[in-house]
This record gives C-alpha cells, structure tokens and sequence, in this order.
C-alpha cells in the first residue's frame, strides 16, 4: 500500500447508527426537563457515529498525509520550521499547567504565573525591550497589539492627525492589513536596488501624518537594514514611532536587540522562534515588547510581581492608560510553557548559539544554491535567503512554482515561494538551525537534479508532483463551486438511547 | 546546542565553503553601534533539571482543588483518545498547507470540522478556527460592519466581559462604535438581555446598527430569547451574532434554527485544556450569503488533475497574504491544532455522546442549585439555564476566598468580572459539568452551609498549610 492508498472516506462517510459511545454515562431522563421546550434543539446535530478503533485510524492514516518537520527538511522561509523539542510538549501536558482554570485565583495560579512573569523577563532581555506582554495569540496580533499601543500613545499626546503607517514593499502582508485594521492607511515603500529599506524614500514620506513605521528586520529577503540607524532617527525626528516585525528574531539573538537599538515596539512569533509547534497552521502566540514610551498602554491585565515575591494578575481597572484586552483571559499559556522551556534548556549562551547556527547554515546554504539557481543578493543573508528561479524559466520555460511542485517528489517540503513579492520568480529558503549538513546538502543535490530535468524533460516538472498522495488541484474549481462542509451522512441516525 | 546536529568540524566546513574566518563575519551588516554582545539570561539547562524545575512549577499550581469554576472556560472529561491522536507529530509538527500536495492530512482535518461545527451551529461556512471565543467574536462583530456598511453594533451585558473587552479594543482601532443593551433587572426575565432596551437602540435611525451580539447561555448562565432577538435585529436591517458554547448545542436551539447569521464561540470545551486560558478555539461560523467577508482560512473540497477527491484552501482573496491592507481580517496563523482536537472529540463523543456531556452538566447544576439554596444560597436570577448559574451569598468574595482553604473553588465573584453591575456585587457564577461529583456538590454546600453559618472563620487559618 501506497501513502496515497491511504487517502479514506471523510469521517461522515465512516459513520453507522450505533458505533461507538461509552465515553460518559447517561444522565437521568429528566435531565433536561426543567428547560422550556422552545429553548431546545429541534434536530440532534448530524454528527459521526464511529467506534474509537475506527476513530484512530481515520486520523493516524491521514496524519500519513502530512509533511511536517518530524517527517523531513522544511525550509519555508519566515516560518522557521525548526525541530520541536519533545520535553516541551511533555511539560505543557503536566496537569499543574493544563488543567489549571484561567480563572483560578491568583493564590492557585501561582506556578503559571511565575512561569510567565520569568518568560517576560527573558523576553524582554532578548528584544531589549522595557517590559513585554504575553497576551496576543499569533504575531498577527502582537502586530495589531503594538499598532494599536502606537494610537494610543500619540491620542494621549493629542495628535489625532497621525493616520498613516509606513511599510516597505517586501513587507509580510500582515502589516499592512494590520494597519488597516487599526484605522490606519498603508503608505507602501518601495525597497531599494540591494534589496534593503530605501531609506530615502521613507524619509521623503515622512510627515507629521506618520503614526508609525513597521520595518521586518532581518528583512523579509534575510538580509539586515544595513541603513537602520538613519531610518530610526529620521522617524523618531517626526514624532513617529518605529514597530518592529519580529518574525525574524530567529537570526538576530545575543547580536541584536531591537529594543536597545530604537525600536519602540516589536511582536515575536514563538512558534518561530522559540520552538513551539506550528500546529498545522497554529496555534502560536506573539508576544510584544516595548519600550518606554508605550509601557503605560500595555494591554490588560499583566502579571506583576509583588514585593514579597508572589504574583498576581494585574486588576481591571488597574492601569486606565491601558488599550484593553486584546483578547479572553491571559494568553496562549499552554504555547508559552512550550517556549520557556525552550528558552531555558538554551539559556542565555544557547540561544545566541542558535542564531549563530542558524545564519551560518543559511549563507552555507546560500552558496550551494547558487551553484544551481539565480541568488539575487550576494552579501552575507542572515537565518534565510532568496533565491529565484528567473534565469531557469528563461531557459526552459521552468517556473518556481514547477520546482517547487517537483522538490516534493525529492522528499522535500518546498521552500515559501513567490514571496517576497519583490523579487521575480522567488524562492525564500530557510534552513533553520536544527539541520544537519547532510540535509542541506541531500536539498542542493535535489534542486541541481531538478535544474537538469528543467532542461531535459521539462513536462516532468510541470505536471510534478509524482509522488505525492495527491497530485496538483483544481484550486479553481474549489473557489468557483465552494464545498466548504460535507452534507450527506451515511445512514439514518439512530434515536437517543436512554 | 541542546538540539542543533553540527559538530565542530560541520560547522567549520560551511565557514570554508561559505569562505569566511568566523561566524562573526556574517553579522558584519549590523551597524557597530546597534550590536550587542550576548544575552543576560540564566545558563542552559540539562533536561533532567529543566524537567524537574517544570514540575515543580506545574505543582505550585493548585488543580487540586474542587471546582466550581467555568465563566468561558469549562472543565470537562476528555477521552484520551484525543490527546494521544493530537500527539501525532505529522500534525502538530506540519505549518499552515500551502502545498496541498503534501498536506491532505490537516486540509481534510480542516474540513471536518468544517462540517462538524456547522452541524454543531447549523450554519453554512465555518472558518478554520480564529485565536478563541473573544477574538471571533470581535471578527463576527467587524463582519456585521462590513457586510451592511453601518458602522454601530449592538453588544448585549450578557457577554461575556472579557468578550466586550475585547470588541471594544477592536473597535477602538477601527473607529466603530460598541454600545451596550442593558440585561433586565429584575421579574422573571432578570438577567437575560433587555428586549425593551434592544428595540429602543435599533430605533436610532441616526446611528443604524450593523449587527446584534447575544450570547446563548448568557455570561450569567441564563437561556436568552434568541428568536425573538433576531427578529428585532432583522427588522432593523441589521445581522445577529450568537455566541455559543458548543457543548450545549447538542441540546440548544442552534443558531441556524433560531435566525442567527452568525455564530461565534470558543470551542475550549470541545476536548481542549483549560491550560490557564489558552490555546483555545475561536469559533466562526456563518450564512452562505456572508462566505466572501469571513476572515480567517477556509477549505474547500475539489480534485486534483487525476480527479481524485482532494482539499485546499479556498477563497484567498480574502487574506492577508493576498489581499494586504484591503483584506478581511490580518489574521494568518490560527488555532488550528484545537480545531483537530476539537473534531477528534466529537468523532469521540458522538451525537449522543455529546447530547450525554450537556444533559449530565445540566442534571448536576439541578443538584448543584438544590444544595446551595438549601445551604443559604439561592440563584439571583429565576430564568431557565443549562449548566451555570449565580447565586447570592452574603459578602461573596470574602467567602469564596474562604472556601479555598476548605479546598474549594467556589466559582467566580462577579464583582470581578462584572465590577460595573452592583446588583450582582454579592454573586458567585457556579457552573456544573459532567466531571462533577455529587460528593464534590455535597462538601461545596457543606463547607458554604458552614460558612454562611459563621462557623467558617476557622477555617481561614487552615489554609497556609494546605499549601
């Protein structure tokens, strides 16, 4: 049997009237008695009947589906997919932490709120930054937490006038739909020749308009605003503030803190950089840092230390300066737990050795690649580069969408494409510093297998991928005839037993 | 490093190829000015001690205690099925999947839940999950603004607190406007949201409401007049967000039986852990008419070139990713691993699994209502509702802080939560599941009966040593 032999029934096709059940005993008959009929479901909901042996197969063959970092080299560049640690899974499910109620007196929270209070302080070590808060749930809305810090700070100076924000070109698209989302207008700049923030061009956009600037640094291209200190100044010199996109902290640590250097806010994705997993696409979690300015808007409540040493939730209506609550109760904490003991099995040495490594095997494998696909920027990368497939297509017709479709037949996850948007035909790869050297190399061989194959049998990468469960989709008629639920279930539903 | 593969020779390897001296070399770009050198943060630590200095954090924790608590975040028998399936390191491992090829696994899982939850809420479209029940709520108020070009909502006191915290935040950004409908005060209806009041705000033709916001329970526990809110709303050319505790849908009237247009929710009771608030399951659902303005992903199924059934992201253009300032929502990474956890327990539970967990937390709230009254502590309000409900107590948060050194958590104050509503200033929210015991519901109402009593001042001094 083939993986793709594997592709099942939906769990809606597996289900027979009577399957499973035994979970949870049945209440009394009158349970519900006391309810007024008309507050009650007319028809049982039309979920699955299975049985659990059934159950565990439907998942763990479709798990089978899935490449994911325990299965192979992930280099989707600016999501660093490194490996994720197993102890930091065990200790999330310690029941201490995951069976603690988020409203449970600070008196029995006192465990978590350690944990976080301490994770804080690390993080806010790391980024430089004043005091940093826990609450947002991604880095979407760590950015969406600093814009909206970055509004209150300049209504509490009575400049209701600064509306726009500034975003270069090769921004993730995150900022600006952020900036939108907190009232703001997206003034897009342009990226200059070498790839970095074209310095010039903000400062002409400059004005007493500018609420804020969100600069990704490392950029989105892997490559350090050589241009940082002028840029920071020229925004601070109009009264503007300067938000950094931490997406990629993952190269910088021990080297750099934004904080320190400027920056008046920044978010950082721990499922980046601190190793807790991407889930399938979440959840992750993105705490903010900041500096002076914005401390007193913070959302609310934080986690303060009291002078005998315990800790407490910060009380509602405790710090009026504050933009809110971004969000229910504290935080992603079950993600947080995963990333403090990531941060502690490193400690201070390890993680700045992280960096290290992570730069390193990028440049390594910046320069292998280059022996085989166009890399537009020569200077050193930091943990990701670009590379771009535009001479390839211009010699075989060959796209980056073809080699990417055709790495997944040589066993690897390809590499984000067609972003940044600023460079043609790109490929933004990014290794990570958790792969070894085989890897790496195995991944070059692979692309220069494919570029001969480009030349030789172009049809084979046009309609690759061979070997995967499925082949390339009709995304087309996915969004034409959206079938966005299944509606047909299997079998007449049984009546509730009593 | 703790989990880097390179050894002293690999790592010079890539120095020579890449052709510099020293790791140094490649950090060259950061202006001298702006470096810094190393981090001031604890040394590493071997994971025998790390794992010991987690648990002992963990057990700092007191999960020991009896509780009552839920207020959005409810404890619940998970089958282990759930988590075992959940530690399939093919899941949680994998990232959002841009190459279906290879990522069939979470975009069918995707689907399911899909599906699942719009049977749960008997609506058309459920997005792949936002960060909890707040945040989606904030999403499906947005959408109501969106959709009819109105810029006021209308968000019921029955909301949970943290819920219209969180609206307002969102809506600060956005310059919209929130206000609130009063909950009745008193008679038959107290507690449940103001119908009067309602009809009054939606006549403000000035300021036309884009969308209605009512939770079904009510913060307060209590069963709201959906229908009827919805028709009000509709009359007013204005859409009706439900917020919803999923569990209870599986006796509730969903919102697609009662008009509802959209639906929002956390799923945390669907198998996922209380974990001190988080990672959670933002729910999102709504009406096939509204599909273009949800945010968050959504999965369609199509065929790949082969025509063999297959899943992928659909609908882009609404993204981020795509679309940039114009987009629907910024939101990218979500919860995505919650919503497998959450369609594994259902796939657990079953239809009349889940019907079993709603009626048995609502058969010990019966039992849980009787002992309390009978110990002094009767319900606030006289309502129907599920599995939560108030109770007045004499001077409740000196009271609840008492119980805790008897060992219990006595649910939650709701001058905490609800410091603005002095009517319920003396209020405990209790709420009941099908992990509550009738021993846990005799020994609250003992020690509260104490309590009340006054024969409860002992106890207090008891409780430094249950530390």
């Amino acid at each position: 049997m083939t993986v793709a032999d594997r592709l099942g029934p939906t769990i809606f096709e597996r289900s027979r009237p009577g399957r499973g059940g035994g979970k949870v005993p049945h209440p009394p008959k009158d349970a519900l008695s006391r309810i007024p009929a008309g507050n009650l479901r007319e028809a049982a909901p039309r979920l699955p009947e299975v049985s659990e042996p059934e159950l565990t197969r439907h998942y763990v063959n479709l798990s089978q589906l899935n490449y994911s970092v325990d299965t192979g080299f992930y280099p989707l560049g600016s999501c660093t997919m490194k490996y994720n640690p197993k102890i930091n899974e065990w200790a999330a499910r310690l029941n201490g932490f995951a069976a603690l109620h988020p409203l449970a007196p600070d008196e029995a929270s006192q465990g978590t709120l350690q944990l976080l209070w301490e994770l804080e302080e690390a993080l806010a070590e790391i980024g430089g930054m004043k005091a940093v808060t826990l609450q947002p749930a991604a880095g979407a809305q760590g950015e969406l937490t600093g814009i909206l810090m970055i509004r209150a700070y300049h209504r509490s100076r009575g400049e209701t006038d600064r509306t726009e924000v500034l975003v270069p070109d090769s921004a993730h698209g995150t900022n600006p739909a952020t900036a939108s989302m907190a009232g703001f207008k997206t003034i897009t700049i342009p990226s200059a020749p070498d790839g970095g923030v074209d310095v010039d061009a903000f400062r002409a956009a400059l004005g007493p308009r500018t609420a804020a600037i969100m600069i990704t640094n490392p950029s989105t291209l892997g490559l350090f605003e050589a241009r940082l200190c002028e840029l920071l100044d020229a925004v601070h010199e109009v009264g503007a503030l300067a938000y950094m996109d931490g997406a990629n902290l993952n190269a910088i640590m021990g080297r750099f803190k934004p904080g320190e250097a400027g920056f008046d806010v920044m978010h950082i994705n721990v499922h980046k950089t601190f190793s807790t997993p991407h889930g399938g696409g979440g959840p992750g979690a993105g705490p903010v840092g900041v500096g002076e300015k914005l401390l007193p808007f913070l959302p609310s409540p934080r986690v303060l230390r009291a002078s005998d040493g315990s800790f407490r939730l910060e009380g509602a209506a405790e710090r009026p300066t504050s933009i809110g609550r971004v969000r229910a109760f504290v935080g992603n904490t079950g993600v947080l737990v995963r990333a403090y003991a990531y941060i502690r099995a490193h400690g201070g040495t390890g993680l700045c050795e992280v960096s290290d490594d992570a730069v390193l095997a990028a440049n390594y494998l910046k320069v292998r690649v280059a022996e085989v696909l166009d890399v537009p920027f020569t200077r050193p990368c930091m943990h990701e580069f670009v590379a771009s497939s535009a001479t390839l297509k211009a010699e075989t017709g060959i796209r980056t969408l073809d080699v990417a479709k055709r790495l997944i037949d040589y066993g690897f996850h390809p590499p984000t494409i067609y972003f940044p948007l600023t460079v043609d035909e790109a490929l933004l790869i990014e290794p990570t510093e958790t792969e070894s050297l085989e890897t790496l190399d195995a991944f070059v061989e692979a692309l220069r297998r494919i570029v001969v194959e480009a030349h030789s049998d172009p049809e084979l990468l046009h309609s690759a991928p061979h070997s995967s469960p499925v082949r390339r989709l009709d995304e087309t008629m996915a969004a034409r005839q959206p079938n966005l639920r299944w509606r047909a279930m299997t079998g007449v539903q049984m009546p509730c037993p009593d | 490093m703790t989990y880097g593969p390179h050894t002293a020779e690999d790592r010079a390897q890539m120095l020579r190829a890449i052709g510099v001296d020293s790791v140094d070399d490649l950090f060259a770009d950061i202006p001298a000015s702006l470096r810094s050198s190393g981090l001031d943060l604890p040394a590493p630590e071997a994971e025998v001690d790390l794992a010991a200095r987690l648990s002992e954090l963990a057990a700092c924790n007191r999960v020991d205690l009896m509780s009552f608590l839920g207020a959005g975040a409810y404890r619940h028998f998970t089958p282990p099925v759930v988590d075992q399936l959940l530690l399939r390191s093919e899941f949680y491992t994998a990232y959002t999947p841009y190459q279906p090829e290879i990522s069939q696994g979470t975009l069918q899982t995707i689907y399911e839940y899909q599906s699942l939850m719009a049977e749960l809420t008997g609506m058309d479209v459920v997005s792949a999950s936002h960060y909890d029940g707040a945040t989606a709520t904030a999403e499906a108020a947005l959408m109501t603004c969106r959709a009819t070009h109105r810029e006021r909502v209308l968000v019921s006191r029955g909301v949970h607190p943290h819920y219209r915290q969180t609206i307002c935040t969102y809506f600060a950004g956005a310059s919209l406007v929130a206000d609130d409908i009063p909950l009745v005060a008193d008679g038959p209806d107290a507690g449940t949201t103001d119908l009067a009041a309602l009809e009054r705000l939606l006549a403000d033709t000035d300021h036309p409401v884009a969308g209605v916001v009512v939770a079904n329970p009510n913060f307060l526990g209590l069963l709201e007049p959906m229908a009827e809110i919805g028709r009000l709303t509709h009359a007013a050319g204005a859409l009706f967000v439900s917020v919803v505790e999923p569990v209870s849908l599986a006796v509730l009237a969903s919102p697609g039986e009662y008009g509802a247009d959209i639906a929002a929710g956390d799923g945390q009771p669907l198998g996922i852990p209380l974990a001190y608030g988080g990672p959670y399951l933002g729910i999102l659902a709504c009406r096939e008419a509204l599909v273009r303005g949800i945010p968050g992903r959504l999965v369609g199924m199509t065929a790949d070139i082969d025509g063999k059934r297959a899943f992928v992201m659909t609908l882009r253009a609404r993204e981020q990713d795509i679309r940039r300032d114009k987009a629907s929502s910024n939101i990218c990474t979500n919860q995505a691993l919650c919503a497998l956890a959450a369609a594994i327990y259902l796939g657990a539970l079953g239809p009349h699994g889940l019907r079993d967990v709603a009626a048995l937390g609502a058969a010990r709230a019966s039992e849980l209502e009787t002992a309390l009254a009978a110990a002094g502590a009767p319900r606030i309000h006289p309502g129907p509702y599920l599995n939560e409900f108030a109770v007045r107590v004499p001077d409740a948060a000196a009271v609840h802080s008492r119980l805790i050194g008897r060992g219990i958590l006595a649910g939650v104050p709701l001058a905490r939560l609800l410091p603005d509503e002095p009517t319920l200033a003396d209020g405990l929210l209790v709420c009941a599941t099908e992990v509550t015991t009738q021993a846990e519901i005799a020994a609250f109402a003992a020690a509260l009966g104490d309590e009340l009593a006054g024969s409860g001042r002992g106890a207090t001094k008891q409780r430094g040593a249950d530390r």
